[in-house]
């Protein structure tokens, strides 16, 4: 899966928590702009985990702040 | 012959409106089961029944709006013969889920829509139908339940009458304590490290398992305050303060929260939340809450000063959990602390017990492995 269809599932998923969001700014810390509490933070890596079979850390959230990195942190997993 | 009423599923409900009935005449029902599907100003709620009994009849009508207490079924208890003659049974009228919703969102009766899908339901197109074809609609009465359109202002109006009672009535005291967390938080690491995500802990769960082990020896906080008298609660059922995407909170309950294990705990967290949002949560779980936790550590907030959800008597918040300056052995260090702070009712207990209540909260929350 390349990053282009791995930002798509991202933002699939993200859209299921939060159906009103209409963009996402790439490079911005993401929890905020989405308003993502620790229960949907949570709920949106198991979405991830369950699309696209990738284990996540917990040890790795630090790695993860914006949808940039995210993408880029699952593409390089998912190689 | 038991009578099913419509049950109070919280301090602001006066009334519900019957989506629809689960069940039917001559249906078997038992304890626990959902019988009626019942729109109140937070929340479209599964209505659970307390008795085992065979349906005799429906009075309440789908898309009638009843206040609390009105008898909306009568059934059979078990073992008791079926009334002499019986309500003919109601022939069900099957709508798709999909026309349902159209329904609702264009003010059309569903129930007496010709159907024209499988087996006589009534599908989207027979909605569409009916809405062209109404005659231009008059004012709605006063007792109608609010168009979706009009949720949030609903949720506002539950939320503003169940605070303000509880600020003109209950006369609040308010402690706070700040707890180091590095124990807690190094433990919750270790636990969540080999697990894979979907069975990871919150620090939200622990804080929760927590709160209802301290409330075991602190029962004058777990109850109501009913007919100017402490009532207290048989279980320790703790509500969460759930905020809702669209704006406004609901606080349904955890049954039984200091008896569940932290995983499953966790669990019921997690599936609590979903059905929240989801809009399908149990009336038990909206009528029972003994006391409320609410947490806004997320939003960053320092320390919460929090309202009690009446009759309840106490309530408990959560701020964040960051590093913070820490004195300890006559050493400053930086060690991550929240502050648990409680808002508890005067009348019911007094300032010495809350606080008492604090340290032992405090305890253990410094002693996770015990959690």
């Amino acid at each position: 899966m390349d990053g282009e269809e791995i930002r798509k599932v991202v933002l699939a998923e993200l859209k299921r928590i939060a159906p009103e969001l209409e963009a996402v700014a790439p490079a911005k810390p993401l929890r905020d702009q989405v308003d993502l509490d620790s229960m949907d933070w949570l709920n949106f890596l198991v979405a991830l985990n369950e699309r696209l079979k990738i284990e996540i850390p917990e040890a790795d959230y630090r790695k993860l702040g914006t949808l940039e990195q995210i993408v880029d942190y699952l593409a390089r997993k998912s190689a | 012959m038991i009578e099913f009423k419509l049950p109070s599923l919280g301090a602001d409900m006066d009334e519900g409106k019957l989506l629809e009935w689960k069940v039917k005449p001559g249906d078997k029902v038992k304890r626990g089961d959902v019988v009626a599907v019942v729109e109140t100003p937070k929340a479209a709620v599964d209505v659970e029944i307390w008795q085992d009994g065979v349906v005799q009849e429906l009075i309440t009508k789908s898309g009638e709006t009843v206040p609390v207490g009105t008898v909306m079924a009568r059934l059979a208890a078990a073992g008791e013969a079926p009334a002499a003659a019986p309500a003919p049974a109601m022939t069900r009228h099957p709508v798709s889920p999909a026309a349902r919703k159209h329904a609702r969102e264009l003010g059309v009766d569903v129930e007496k829509l010709p159907g024209s899908g499988p087996h006589g339901a009534v599908i989207v197109g027979d909605v569409d139908k009916a809405a062209k074809a109404a005659p231009p609609k008059e004012a709605p009465p006063m007792k109608e339940a609010p168009p979706p359109s009009d949720k949030a202002l609903a949720m506002r109006k539950a939320i503003a009458a169940a605070m303000s009672r509880s600020k003109r009535e209950i006369p609040h005291y308010y402690l706070s304590q700040t707890v180091p967390m590095q124990r807690a938080q190094d433990w919750l690491t270790a636990y969540n490290e080999k697990r894979p995500v979907t069975e990871r802990v919150l620090m939200g769960a622990l804080q929760l398992k927590a709160v209802a082990l301290a409330l075991k020896d602190f029962p004058d906080l777990n109850g109501f305050w009913k007919d100017n008298a402490f009532e207290p609660a048989s279980g320790i059922h703790v509500g969460v303060a759930i905020s809702l995407r669209q704006g406004g909170l609901i606080a349904p309950a955890i049954h039984d929260a200091a008896e569940r294990s932290l995983d499953e705990l966790m669990k019921a967290l997690a599936d609590l939340v979903r059905r929240a949002r989801a809009g399908s949560l149990r009336s038990s779980e909206m009528s029972d809450p003994t006391i409320t936790v609410t947490n806004l550590g997320d939003q960053s907030v320092d320390e919460v000063f929090p309202i009690i959800f009446p009759p309840q008597v106490a309530i408990v918040g959560f701020g964040r959990v960051a590093p913070r300056p820490w004195a300890e052995d006559g050493m400053i260090g930086a060690v991550p602390t929240v502050v648990a702070s409680l808002a508890a009712d005067h009348r019911a207990s007094d300032g010495h017990r809350g606080a008492r209540f604090l340290a032992a909260l405090a305890v253990l929350l410094q002693e996770p492995e015990k959690l």
